[in-house]
């Protein structure tokens, strides 16, 4: 798929949204920051103007080498990507792997990441990209490194370059004992080549730096608070900034007095169009300076949570593309003749990201040249965004993205970054902004509510039949089935959101798998076989077929049955090249219906493992934060407003929730790695809320399954949590 | 303006802020400790904990001009002359971490939890830390880091 439309259905799909124009490329030169250059082989700075590497949708991937890596002369290597580390430990990941193929010590490695300055063009982090795009990308160059600095030294020593040997960060010639460190050899010059890209990869099987459990690089910095995330980047002279919101979502400014706040002392109230903002000396002067203002906003009557579903039933498609994904054979016919049928319809709510660190960004102007430090999954989105609302051009714009208080999807967007830079503009200073907590909730973006709608059959052996299956709103990732069944029909139905959605870890495919998984099991009872048994029956993909017997073995699967106190569930699937089976435990309450998970397994496959420890972290964490949305997450909303917009109201996953985890990893070294990040979400809300059939006999069928209280329109959900 | 002393990480600091600024904001705009961090404002998330006469405090809920006699401690004060305490340390040791913007407030909470209570059950340590908010999820790392530190303490005093 064009990274391009990747994107678009990453962060829009069921959305709507206009992409800025101005999406052209600069093609910078990527010789500028080191000066002159180690050139080997035919290929001299001439060329490089004229190579044009991978089309990503008007950018281009660099093929000159110096763009992506840099070896000083005292042997230090700089690794430059447009990927930004959020949590996911890639720059531990990336490192490891460039450090295997250039055979230099992993800490003789620093990554430059997410800097649009420094970095190539990058269309952002997401979508479980980076293993499997950018790694290659970095091996790829650092092969080509390490073979030129063979072939540099051959030169250097008249031997046969064939007869060297590059390891531990010199070149060696075995003949006659010499050897070189990298960095004598480069001086610190560039690494002048274009790269082909069809140099020959170390494989897994002789990995010795990746694959291993190398710990989160430049940890020290995060437990002595000594690493600078955006929020704490301060500069020399630098204000605060405070923004104005509406009352609500698509009001109208009736009226607005800002003189009180324009007395207050070092303020500056800055207005431009429907824009009103404030700078001034401290934090909370900037905010007092915001209550000081006097707007009066007209909000429209607007949807809720009341009516969310019919909207999403009968919201328009504006036009977007709503055919079926799959059809095959006849889903009527077959339902026909199927012993045993489901009808079933399954909702989940808009839920939060609520990343620990809100956004926040530094803009600083020279001239009309612009620096903004920002948390965001898209450095040079940002830097789009920048230059089409200043007019100013690209090279003049430049996006830092310090490792951030993480994302999960939600932070591809730059608002705090162009409010910065407006009032940094208007304040002729640096100007920090900070959103508070409530503006996070409400004027980011939500992950999808969906309603999606499965008709089902199968024989009374359990073999599938018939699958038909609609997703209303919530997106089309994950939503086929890896099952075997003759007769389908897939469609996934965008329509107008009522409140502003994009991207969320695993998009769609955690609401897909949880009405997929939990309909299987609803097959499954019908068919009164084992629910791991009935998957297993209508499976064929051994991928997916090893993960559920891995999950299952580990878990003890039918060890013992289900009780109305205590059950036990299974789910999986796959998604974005990762394999996942999850089995869950669950003991509820009988009195007070209060559900707790008691214990997760989960089987794990996605290729080669780079770092068993990041993974393990990885699917651990993708466990508990799936049980947020599984049991108590949802936004409350009506009338343009976000209800639940604190910490108090909006329930997240505690120590308290978490439950024994247990990963089981699946290593295939045969295969290249995929990304990682996203898919251990999807097993855990279906097993869960399989487990709790088992248990009691009710099917939930609506996520979060078991919050404090209903969203108005919902039934009071029969389990707490 | 007001202008007091306060001691934060062993040292008598002069402030010049406004009397109803939490400590927070002094803290990170004025001392320059980001270390401590704003996750909610309304002492729900844990991400801003100092350490308060050595109890962990919500600092976006206090005043910074109500603490003047009190120790403060940020995460800033903990190492000694390049030394990680013990709770850094296991944090280190078990990677009881991904994006790191909650450690400051779990490893300050962590270290109070300790201090009054040398060797608490699994269950004892998620209570103490129920107020701590992990959006990546690492708690069942957080929770072995904080046996880990329990364990060496223990170690050392006995030894």
């Amino acid at each position: 798929m064009n990274p391009r439309d990747e994107f678009e259905r990453e962060f829009f799909e069921g959305g709507s949204w206009n992409p800025p124009d101005g999406w052209q490329f600069d093609r910078r030169d990527f010789l500028r920051f080191f000066g002159g250059g180690l050139f080997v082989g035919l290929a001299g700075a001439s060329a490089l103007a004229q190579e044009s590497g991978r089309s990503f949708g008007g950018h281009e991937l660099p093929k000159d080498l110096s763009a992506w890596l840099h070896i000083g002369a005292d042997s230090r290597v700089k690794v430059f990507t447009g990927k930004v580390e959020i949590g996911q430990n890639i720059r531990t990941s990336l490192a490891q792997q460039v450090a295997e193929e250039l055979r230099v010590a992993f800490d003789s490695i620093e990554m430059v990441m997410g800097d649009t300055a420094l970095t190539p063009y990058d269309m952002g982090t997401f979508g479980s990209r980076t293993t499997p795009t950018m790694a290659p990308q970095l091996r790829k160059m650092a092969a080509a490194a390490r073979q030129m600095l063979i072939e540099s030294a051959a030169t250097r020593w008249n031997a046969d370059a064939t007869a060297l040997t590059a390891a531990d960060g010199k070149v060696s010639n075995p003949k006659t004992g010499r050897s070189l460190n990298y960095g004598d050899i480069t001086h610190g010059d560039n690494l002048v080549k274009i790269v082909s890209g069809d140099e020959a990869l170390t494989p897994a099987t002789e990995w010795k730096v990746a694959g291993s459990p190398v710990p989160k690089t430049q940890c020290r910095d995060f437990v002595t608070g000594r690493h600078q995330y955006p929020s704490d980047i301060t500069r020399p002279g630098m204000l605060f900034g405070a923004v104005l919101r509406p009352d609500g979502f698509n009001a109208k400014l009736q009226s607005i007095d800002t003189s009180a706040a324009e007395k207050l002392p070092g303020v500056k109230v800055i207005r431009d169009g429907d824009f009103t903002g404030v700078v001034a000396p401290g934090q909370i002067a900037a905010r007092q300076a915001l209550l000081a203002i006097q707007a009066r906003w007209e909000v429209p009557a607007q949807p809720s949570n009341q009516n969310l579903f019919e909207v999403l039933k009968s919201g328009s498609s504006n036009g977007r593309d709503e055919r079926p994904q799959h059809v095959a054979g006849s889903v009527a016919q077959a339902m026909d003749t199927a012993d045993i049928k489901v009808e079933e319809q399954y909702t989940v709510q808009f839920i939060a990201h609520t990343p620990l660190e809100p956004r926040a960004a530094v803009a600083e102007w020279q001239g009309d040249k612009l620096t903004v430090w920002t948390g965001t999954q898209r450095p040079f989105g940002v830097r789009d965004e920048l230059v089409q609302a200043f007019g100013i051009p690209a090279e003049n714009a430049r996006v830092i993205q310090p490792d951030m208080g993480s994302g999960y999807g939600g932070k591809h967007t730059g608002e705090a970054a162009v409010e910065a830079a407006r009032l940094a503009k208007a304040a002729g200073k640096p100007v920090k902004l900070e959103w508070t907590r409530r503006e996070e909730f409400t004027w980011a973006y939500f992950r999808p509510a969906g309603l999606i709608e499965v008709r089902a059959g199968a024989e009374r052996d359990g073999t599938l039949l018939a699958w038909e299956f609609h997703n209303y709103n919530s997106g089309n990732a994950g939503i086929g089935t890896p099952y075997n069944v003759a007769n389908q029909v897939i469609q996934y139905h965008p329509v107008d959101s009522p409140l502003r959605q994009g991207s969320y870890r695993s998009l769609a495919a955690a609401a897909n798998h949880f009405a997929r998984e939990s309909v299987m099991d609803s097959l499954a009872h019908g068919a009164a076989i084992d629910p791991l048994e009935f998957r297993l029956k209508n499976l064929t993909d051994p991928r997916l077929i090893a993960v559920f017997k891995a999950a299952a073995e580990k878990f003890g699967w039918g060890n013992a049955k289900s009780t109305p106190e205590r059950g036990f569930g299974i789910a999986g699937g796959t998604e974005k090249g990762g394999f996942v089976a999850t089995c869950a435990e669950v003991a509820i309450d009988p009195t007070t219906k209060k559900v707790r998970i008691r214990r997760v397994v989960q089987a794990w496959e996605s290729g080669a493992v780079v770092n068993p420890d990041g993974l393990r972290n990885q699917l651990s964490g993708a466990i508990v934060q799936a049980i947020g949305g599984a049991l108590f997450e949802q936004i409350l909303f009506g009338d343009g407003r976000i209800l639940n917009a604190s910490f108090a109201q909006y329930r997240l996953p505690r120590f308290s929730d978490a439950p024994q985890i247990e990963i089981v990893l699946v290593d295939r070294k045969d295969i290249p790695p995929a990304g990682a990040g996203e898919t251990g979400l999807v097993g855990l809300a279906p097993a869960v809320g399989n487990a709790i059939f088992a248990a009691t006999g009710t099917r939930l069928r609506s996520m979060p399954m078991a919050p404090r209280a209903a969203a108005p329109g919902q039934p009071e959900p029969p389990f707490k949590s | 303006m007001a202008e007091f002393v306060l001691n934060v990480n062993g040292k008598r600091v002069s402030v010049d802020a406004p009397p109803d600024e939490p400590l927070l904001y002094v803290l990170r705009n004025r001392l320059g400790l980001t270390g401590t961090k704003y996750g909610c404002g309304e002492g729900q998330c844990g991400a801003c904990t100092v350490l308060l006469d050595g109890l962990a405090t919500r600092s976006c809920r206090i005043l910074a001009s109500a603490v003047r006699t009190a120790k403060i401690i940020t995460i800033e004060g903990l190492e000694q002359n390049g030394q990680l305490s013990a709770v850094q340390q296991a944090f280190l040791d078990e990677g009881a971490l991904q994006c790191g913007y909650c450690t400051s407030g779990m490893i300050l909470s962590a270290t109070s939890l300790l201090r009054n209570k040398g060797n608490p059950s699994d269950d004892e340590i998620v209570a103490a830390m129920n107020g701590n908010v992990c959006r990546c999820g690492t708690y069942p790392r957080i929770v072995a880091a904080i046996r880990r530190a329990a364990d060496q303490m223990a170690g050392v005093h006995s030894a």
